[in-house]
């Protein structure tokens, strides 16, 4: 093991330097695809967001221009569903995060022991997958709809008013985001807590700290890389999700998330300058929040 | 030091039992509702019937999506997982300029919203004034497999010993030879990973699939209009296989890996 490792270096050392023909051809179809079918499109959002409608046009159709109060139309129009996207996200995150950790915790560092426990635990946490991203959210709609026995329970037990809902309000959303997106957060968790030195934990017993102060000073550091992959692959496809929010998932009136609005905006009223403005701010908030979060938790070399 | 408190040691198996239960309510609520007798919508208990499972194509439509499903998944995965993985063999065996500019075009479509991908593809095609339909579905699941690929590949090429390719060289090996007969069938484990998971995230997509498929549906998308009027107990049927075979596979990798490392374990 230690040998290779040493011949992987050696390795690199002496590939030479120069771009190589080989490399050429192996990374130019991929790259290219990518540029055409990621790049370009990019670029066509930044065009279609400074779209002016055509004259004496029909509805859905525009021509170019460099209409930059498209972007202020959109912020004063869809302001309440921007703000509204970026803290169901953070929510669902955080809530993801304080389930996810002791879950991680317990399959990366208690059950070590029992290596095939571990594994099914595994299996288990990736199972939702499997199963279709819209079916799992439309089984919540029926488990929590005003007839299924989680409401009613609530209800008897006066913890729920005889005339609330679950599902169409915030609360379902923010459930829904958090339950889809668990899986996400657990997996980077459990990576880096299964290569936690246990021995530490015991140095932090050892010198008298109380098990919370292990756990603050020397757990939660060592599995911060496991934390930061988490909190970026949970709040990123939160902040742009529209399933949960969606009047026939979910969501009702008062929940409509920004990618309901790209949505409705793009295929509803076809109101492309529109959808891609809001698209382009969406992506730039979530690569200014990514890097600051990035830089701050000192986890830059991650990527 | 929990052991200290009778109740501080079963506090966290006891939590992650339930947690575990919780993510795996959805998923038996569809297998259970797969077995009932509806008529038309699927939301209240009927009875118990093996019809939905015996006779899916009933609701044709959703037997149509599926196979739209399928095709669209196994293309793409197979264009994307060849395009990854030479980009990850040439990312980790050769050195290049612009090396970090790729690197970053390679992560960003993984840092995106899924909704951005789909409206910015919708917004090229709008451009270009190309038909939607299942030809840019493939294009724009490609698109973002390729990156989750380029991962999962480099990890195995990374931990490939360069000293089985020199040996095979020194063996008088031409370079295609090397290639297909020690390099490729070592990082096969990694290229099928890959695969899988293109699979995987094809067949599941909505979000991208929903701004870039024109009339054609697809599973997802045929559960998302369905969702209006009641979704019919065959999709559960198809959902509930898919998920079936999908854990049969995980269990049958992860039998056969642990078998191998017995393997290896004995003759070493």
């Amino acid at each position: 093991m230690a040998f290779s490792a040493f011949a992987t270096t050696t390795q690199a050392v002496q590939a030479p330097k120069r771009t190589s023909r080989v490399a050429l051809l192996l990374l130019l179809p991929g790259i290219l695809y990518l540029a055409l079918f990621f790049l370009v499109p990019l670029v066509a959002l930044v065009i279609t967001s400074l779209q002016a409608p055509a004259e004496f046009g029909d509805i859905g159709q525009f021509q170019n221009a460099f209409r930059w109060e498209n972007y202020a139309t959109v912020i004063g129009q869809y302001g309440a569903q921007i703000l509204r996207s970026f803290f169901y996200a953070v929510l669902a995150t955080v809530f993801a995060l304080l389930f996810s950790y002791p879950l991680a915790y317990f399959i990366g560092v208690k059950a070590r022991k029992w290596p095939l426990l571990q594994n099914l635990m595994l299996v288990m946490v990736i199972a939702p997958f499997f199963i279709s991203f819209l079916l799992r959210t439309l089984a919540w709609k029926q488990l929590l709809s005003d007839e299924s026995f989680v409401v009613t329970g609530l209800k008897a037990l006066s913890l729920l008013a005889p005339d609330a809902h679950i599902t169409g309000t915030p609360v379902a959303v923010v459930f829904g985001l958090t339950y889809n997106f668990i899986p996400f957060m657990t997996l980077p968790l459990y990576a880096a807590l299964e290569r936690l030195d246990t021995r530490y934990l015991e140095a932090g017993s050892d010198l008298y700290s109380t098990p919370f102060t292990t756990f603050r000073t020397v757990t939660v550091p060592l599995s911060m890389p496991g934390i930061v992959s988490g909190v970026l692959l949970t709040f990123i496809p939160a902040a742009g999700d529209y399933v949960n929010a969606s009047r026939e998932f979910l969501g009702g009136t008062g929940t409509t998330m920004i990618g309901n609005v790209i949505e409705s905006n793009f295929l509803v009223s076809l109101n492309y300058p529109a959808a891609a403005s809001l698209s382009i701010i969406l992506m730039a908030v979530i690569l200014v929040l990514v890097t600051a979060y990035v830089r701050r938790s000192g986890t830059e070399d991650l990527l | 030091m929990s052991a200290r408190f009778g109740l501080g040691r079963w506090l966290l198996p006891t939590y992650t039992a339930l947690a575990l239960v919780f993510l795996l309510i959805p998923i038996a609520y569809t297998f259970v509702f797969s077995f009932n007798d509806s008529i038309k919508s699927n939301i209240s208990w009927r009875g118990f019937t093996l019809d939905n499972w015996t006779n899916v194509c009933n609701a044709q439509d959703v037997c149509e999506a599926f196979g739209n499903s399928i095709l669209i998944g196994v293309v793409a995965t197979v264009i994307a997982t060849t395009l990854g993985t030479m980009i990850a063999i040439a990312l980790v065996r050769f050195r290049f300029r612009f090396r970090s500019g790729i690197s970053l075009l390679l992560f960003l479509p993984m840092a995106t919203p899924e909704v951005v991908l789909g409206a910015g593809l919708a917004a090229e095609f709008l451009g270009a004034g190309v038909q939607k339909g299942i030809g840019t579905i493939i294009i724009a699941h490609t698109m973002f497999c390729i990156s989750f690929v380029v991962v999962t590949v480099k990890a195995r090429v990374s931990s490939l010993d360069p000293a089985l390719e020199e040996a095979g060289r020194d063996l008088y090996g031409s370079g295609p030879q090397v290639f297909w007969r020690i390099t490729f069938p070592l990082l096969l484990p990694g290229i099928v990973a890959a695969a899988l998971l293109s699979f995987a995230l094809s067949f599941d997509d909505f979000i991208i699939t929903n701004f870039n498929s024109g009339a054609a549906t697809t599973f997802p998308k045929f559960i998302y209009i369905a969702a209006a009027r009641g979704i019919p107990a065959e999709a559960n049927v198809i959902a509930s296989a898919v998920f079936l075979i999908a854990i049969a596979l995980v269990v049958i990798s992860q039998v056969s890996a642990a078998a191998r490392r017995r393997r290896l374990a004995a003759t070493t």
